[in-house]
């Protein structure tokens, strides 16, 4: 028998119970469509991950106070602070060769003000390399030089959110005046937008050089230092020598003994983005098993069917046994029907699943992630699935003996 | 089909035992019959008397017990079911008394089941089927379902599926079972055309008024072939004519 009449008979037999090949070709379509689905959808959550890590900035450690729960004097308290501003001095001394850029950071929310509007935005006091650190571009305007951010000017770089809050876009906010604590800040220029972060959204900030932060928002040039290093690095294999350096270097700055422990903590926000995006990982496992499993239930389905089919068509298999159809041909018209069942229904649920993705995509508001291989092996799945649970039911009608099937009353 | 000079159907002690829940039931004990090529022979008994079961055996349907059966000088015991179903396929065509066409298929798609089966090209198939349809009156008919088709239109169909292969054998199991008196004739009169053209004809049936179109009437009781004459058989299309 030829493939192609045997194409055609699968077909047809399909054709002639409509209801119920759809409602078979479901289980495999919901099987591979949630197998797509999750996926994708874990692949974008990770990417997601991985892009807010990356928004951090590349290659960074972050070096606080062993105290500080969080970056900013109002998460410092009372004192305690061992970071100085000596240590900043020396770490971006060079001394350290696989150390690129440091920024320090102090941070606060306070209330700015516009002759417009007012907002309420975290201050960052920095300086130049905060910029590269965190690879962030003016969008409008120019962002500190050198100088600038070594200086104690009243000037300010504004975050796109908070542009737009106070002077509507951010073209037309260069050039005005930004009030905080009744200071004046001029603002030289707007960054460009950077969507949320994991600290939420990045565009609501205020930069202002870390000096003028020291004088106007804090208690004035002080010895320690209650914020938050950024330390970039030259590569990113080279974390684990540059933390051992940086401790080496702090612990002989602070003169500790050596059963003093740390004052001070380094964190390597890769390794948080690497735990992160191993939980998501695992997740997304756990769906695309939990996806895998109703896959497999869609194909008892199929099996089920084709069972049930085999018995229907007792008659037909004697019928063709006796013109001269082999037990191979019989076999292969129901293998190929199966096959087809779940080929179809492999590709709806390939339809189904990347517009599940789709709009889980824009639902979590991460990037679409089209699985090829997913979809290819999904594709081959669903096949494998006919094929496989095709196979049973296939080899009973084959094994039918002709005169039994004849006789057999439907 | 004739170059091994062999007989067309050779049985030597054929014995079929079925077991039917803790019984055994012999449905034939021993039968030993010849049939030659171009033989036109009815097969008779009483419901029970193992008639099918011979037919059902010879037609390579089913294997007896116990007995050696040569078709056309080839052991059939030793064929695989692929092998069987090739010898059904190219040597013989069957006729039912219930018809057995598939139903929501047409005419032409029953008449071209047998050659998918041979890998036949779709354009012979078609040709092929159409041509045997004609042999049966029924061309004009072709796209119809067999629900469509009165009982001897659809058994003319089943005679146009045993032809399309050019068997040499067409074996009918009460072929006129199922029909009136009228429509039968017609039956036989397509059938006893066949073994004019060359064919081997074997019938089973209970009734002596059908047995009597053969030119050889076997009759079988309790699994036994009790009686084996040869006769004139009637003319089937001569009646035909007549009703």
């Amino acid at each position: 028998m030829t493939l192609f009449s045997t194409l055609k008979l699968a077909v047809r037999a399909l054709w002639r119970n409509k209801v119920r090949t759809m409602l078979t070709m479901l289980g495999i379509v919901f099987g591979i469509g949630a197998v797509i689905a999750m996926v994708s959808s874990g692949q974008g959550a990770q990417q997601a991950v991985k892009d807010v890590f990356k928004s951090m900035g590349t290659n960074v450690l972050v070096v606080t106070n062993q105290n500080q729960r969080g970056p900013g004097p109002s998460a410092g308290g009372g004192g305690g602070a061992a970071l100085t501003y000596d240590d900043i001095k020396a770490l971006q001394s060079g001394e350290i060769s696989t150390i690129s850029a440091v920024a320090p950071i102090l941070q606060t929310r306070t209330q700015v003000v516009s002759d417009q509007a007012n907002w309420n935005t975290s201050v960052i006091g920095t300086q130049a390399s905060w910029f590269t650190v965190r690879s962030w571009k003016a969008a409008e305007g120019m962002t500190f030089d050198e100088d600038t951010g070594n200086s104690n000017a009243k000037v300010t770089v504004l975050g796109r959110t908070v542009a737009v809050q106070l002077f509507g876009d951010a073209r037309s906010a260069v050039g005005q005046t930004v009030r905080v604590n009744g200071q004046p800040y001029e603002v030289i220029g707007v960054l460009e937008t950077k969507g949320q972060g994991p600290m939420g959204d990045n565009d609501d900030t205020m930069v202002i050089p870390l000096k003028t932060y020291q004088q106007k928002m804090d208690r004035g040039l002080a010895k320690y230092f209650r914020g938050m290093l950024l330390v970039q690095m030259t590569g990113d294999d080279v974390a684990e020598k540059t933390m051992a350096d940086i401790t080496a270097l702090l612990r002989d700055n602070h003169k500790l003994k050596l059963t003093d422990e740390d004052d001070f903590r380094i964190r390597n926000p890769a390794e948080w983005a690497k735990a992160q995006q191993d939980s998501t990982e695992r997740i997304s496992m756990l769906l695309a098993i939990v996806a895998a499993v109703s896959l497999f239930v869609g194909g008892i389905g199929v099996m089920n069917i084709m069972l049930v089919s085999v018995i229907e068509r007792t008659r037909e298999i004697g019928i063709r046994m006796a013109v001269g159809a082999k037990p191979k041909d019989v076999m292969l018209q129901f293998l190929v029907e199966s096959l087809m069942l779940s080929a179809l229904g492999g590709v709806l649920g390939l339809l189904l699943g990347y517009g599940a993705a789709h709009l889980m995509a824009d639902v979590f508001g991460w990037k679409m992630v089209f699985p090829v291989e997913t979809a290819v092996i999904a594709f081959v799945v669903s096949g494998g699935v006919g094929v496989g649970f095709g196979l049973y039911p296939a080899v009973r009608a084959s094994r039918l003996d002709p005169i039994t099937a004849l006789r057999y009353e439907t | 089909m004739n170059d091994t000079g062999a007989p067309l159907i050779q049985m030597r002690g054929i014995q079929r035992t079925y077991t039917m829940g803790d019984n055994l039931v012999h449905a034939l004990r021993g039968v030993d019959l010849t049939i030659e090529h171009g033989a036109s022979v009815a097969i008779m008994g009483t419901s029970g008397s193992g008639k099918s079961t011979m037919m059902n055996i010879m037609g390579c349907l089913d294997q007896p017990t116990k007995g050696s059966y040569l078709l056309d000088g080839r052991d059939v015991a030793r064929l695989s079911r692929a092998q069987l179903a090739d010898v059904r396929g190219r040597m013989i065509g069957f006729v039912f008394q219930s018809f057995n066409l598939l139903s929501r298929t047409t005419a032409l798609e029953n008449v071209e089941m047998p050659l998918m089966y041979q890998g036949v090209p779709a354009r012979q198939r078609r040709e092929r089927a159409m041509a045997a349809l004609e042999r049966v009156g029924l061309a004009k008919r072709h796209d119809h379902h067999p629900n469509q088709l009165s009982g001897g239109q659809q058994q003319r169909v089943a005679i146009a599926r045993a032809l399309v292969t050019e068997a040499p054998v067409i074996m009918a199991d009460e072929p006129t079972g199922n029909l009136d008196t009228k429509t039968s004739y017609e039956v036989m009169g397509i059938l006893q055309g066949l073994v004019a053209q060359g064919k081997t004809v074997i019938l089973v049936t209970h009734e002596s008024d059908i047995a009597a179109y053969a030119a050889r009437v076997v009759t079988l009781r309790d699994g036994l072939i009790i009686d084996d004459k040869t006769q004139t058989p009637l003319d089937a299309r001569a009646h035909g004519d007549a009703a």
